[in-house]
């Protein structure tokens, strides 16, 4: 286009495709040091093709950390956790987006100031809450707390505002829907791209937590991924092989999610940011 | 962005004319609202409260609590570590935050006048912000290793000399900002380009016929429109860098590795907290980081102007 600013083309495609590669990497190295024996790596100059170790190493995976478990246990935390923002999120955004009540702005203010605490730092009271709960420990710890979030109300009821008609909510509750049925057939319908791009947000961001379950999971039975991975590391730092193996393991699902759903996601994530 | 005024809305709940509704008449409502109240009083706004009043007291977590006033903030003050702690967080969130936008900003104004492969790159920019901070900082750390990290191997391979990176201060510096930027310079990348696909055109259009050459144009038409979007940015890296801790945790170990040169003021924290049991001294630990966001939050704001300060 005429009125963009100009690189030559040539260079600057040269440019993009550098990062493109720089980003990419890492995923290839693991790839490599996970299908190759640790002494492969070790060899100068190192290996830089795709070996056959893949099944042994994934074997000393297994014997070394609880890897199954740990996975289920993810899984468990991500999926519960995700369903449970969603469902509470949109149910209030939905409230605070298209109905009034007294106190509804104070609310509201509210809500958006949580944002601004830090939740590290209130780990350790968290912690004796969860010790009193009797939580310590168990998955609930980190299910719960993260089942309701300002971030996700804020985003939904921005999308709700612009996307739900008024009239449309007040057809609905003529032809005799309750509230609960409105926000059934009328709100999460329409919100099916906020809905997926929360839904994606919080998932990863639950696979991907480590230093809340860090602190609470004190079982080595219940570890999530990211505990166990980093476990791996700490007692068998030396076996790259292995514990690259682990590494690779733990990021395949969420690679997966992210490639099928990537253009929602990054689509939802800058709406965030352009919008404030 | 405003917090009070709505659309104007004829709301369904009020829909019928002529009745006063008293305030239990809403109860729908407030149960649509109250699992998130209730989440944030129990695990939000208590654990933080309760954080306050500990930064007060000395508890080892199993005798009681003892009233000390300001004693923990005294300590803090002579204390070396922390100081330690602060300096290399700053120093590790100056390491990443500068490149990490640098390079964001300058792959953004490329692929906004890329025309082919954009939605391959934006994809391949974004992969790194979803990988788990572990995988990834186990990755570094092996790149990064002395004897048969990649780093070493390449510059071997130059001729070089090989350094000791993760057993050197400055080395495990450059590792763990390696790191962030990886992980985030893709991410900014894509807001920016965000940003930048919403300025209108006609302005191009005329610093164009004013005879502005891309510099210019970039300086004086682009970046002031995009001051919102690198406010937006800026924020959210400050937020972030004050609470690194996964990224050295990994690489380096607790102890924060040579020198505790890798030691940040929340692993610091962690540390005092869950392995010296001292709650009362890392309740003020985490105040100072509150304090800390807060401060650098208000610099940002005050330095790029805010909104609507243009």
């Amino acid at each position: 286009m005429k009125t963009r600013v100009r690189w030559p083309g040539l260079i600057m495609h040269v440019f993009l495709a550098i990062a493109g590669v720089l980003c990419l990497f890492p995923f290839y190295w693991t790839l490599v040091m996970a299908t190759n024996t640790t002494s492969d790596i070790y060899r100068y100059p190192p290996k830089f093709t795709l070996g056959s170790q893949l099944d042994d190493n994934i074997r000393a995976v297994l014997e070394n950390v609880a890897f199954f478990q740990s996975m289920a246990n993810t899984l468990i935390v991500a999926v519960c956790t995700t369903v449970l923002v969603l469902f509470f999120d949109s149910l209030a955004a939905f409230t605070f987006a298209k109905f009034r009540f007294p106190g509804r702005n104070a609310l509201f203010v509210i809500l958006l100031a949580t944002m601004l605490l830090p939740a590290q730092l209130g780990a350790v009271p968290q912690f004796q809450t969860m010790a009193a709960f009797g939580w310590v420990g168990s998955l609930k710890a980190l299910i719960i707390p993260a089942s309701a979030n300002a971030f996700g109300i804020f985003w939904l009821r921005q999308y709700f505002q612009n996307s739900i008609h008024d009239e449309l909510v007040e057809a609905a509750t003529l032809d005799g829907c309750g509230f609960l049925g409105v926000y059934r057939h009328v709100a999460l319908p329409s919100a099916r791209p906020a809905l997926a791009f929360l839904g994606i947000f919080t998932f990863v961001a639950s696979w991907n937590d480590y230093f809340w379950p860090l602190i609470v999971l004190t079982n080595p039975d219940h570890l999530t991924l990211q505990v166990a991975l980093s476990s791996l590391n700490r007692s068998h730092g030396v076996d790259y092989s292995m514990v690259m193996t682990g590494a690779l393991m733990a990021m395949v699902p969420l690679i997966i999610v992210f490639v099928i759903f990537a253009r929602q996601f990054i689509k939802g994530a800058t709406e965030g940011a352009i919008r404030g | 962005m405003t917090l009070t005024a709505t659309t104007p809305t004829r709301p369904a709940g009020t829909a019928k004319p002529g009745r006063r509704r008293g305030i239990a008449s809403y109860w729908r409502f407030y149960l649509a609202l109250s699992p998130f109240y209730l989440i944030f009083l129990v695990f939000g706004l208590y654990p933080v409260a309760s954080t306050i009043l500990l930064a007060f007291q000395k508890w080892d977590g199993l005798g009681p609590r003892k009233l000390v006033g300001l004693q923990n903030f005294g300590f803090l003050i002579e204390d070396s570590t922390f100081w330690l702690s602060l300096w290399n967080t700053v120093v590790l969130f100056a390491m990443s935050t500068v490149p990490t936008l640098v390079i964001a900003m300058t792959l953004a104004v490329m692929l906004h006048s890329a025309v082919r492969f954009k939605g391959v790159y934006r994809i391949a920019y974004f992969i790194p912000n979803i990988t788990s901070l572990v995988a990834a900082a186990i990755f570094f750390a092996a790149i990064f290793s002395t004897n048969f990290g990649l780093i070493n191997s390449g510059l071997r391979a130059l001729g070089l000399p090989t350094e000791d990176w993760l057993r050197q201060p400055w080395g495990i510096k450059i590792a763990i900002s390696t790191m962030i930027v990886w992980q985030w310079a893709g991410y900014n990348t894509i807001i920016y380009l965000a940003g930048l696909q919403a300025i209108p055109t006609e302005q191009y259009e005329a610093a164009k016929v004013d005879g502005a050459g891309p510099f210019r144009t970039f300086f004086q038409i682009t970046l002031p429109q995009l001051r919102p979007v690198v406010l937006f940015t800026v924020i959210m890296s400050t937020i972030g860098g004050l609470q690194t801790f996964t990224e050295p945790q990994v690489m380096v170990g607790n102890a924060g590795g040579t020198g505790q040169s890798g030691m940040t003021v929340v692993m610091y924290f962690y540390n005092q907290a869950f392995f010296n049991n001292d709650y009362g001294y890392a309740g003020a630990i985490a105040l100072s980081i509150f304090l800390l966001v807060l401060l650098f939050t208000a610099i940002n704001w005050r330095l790029l102007g805010g909104r609507g300060r243009r």
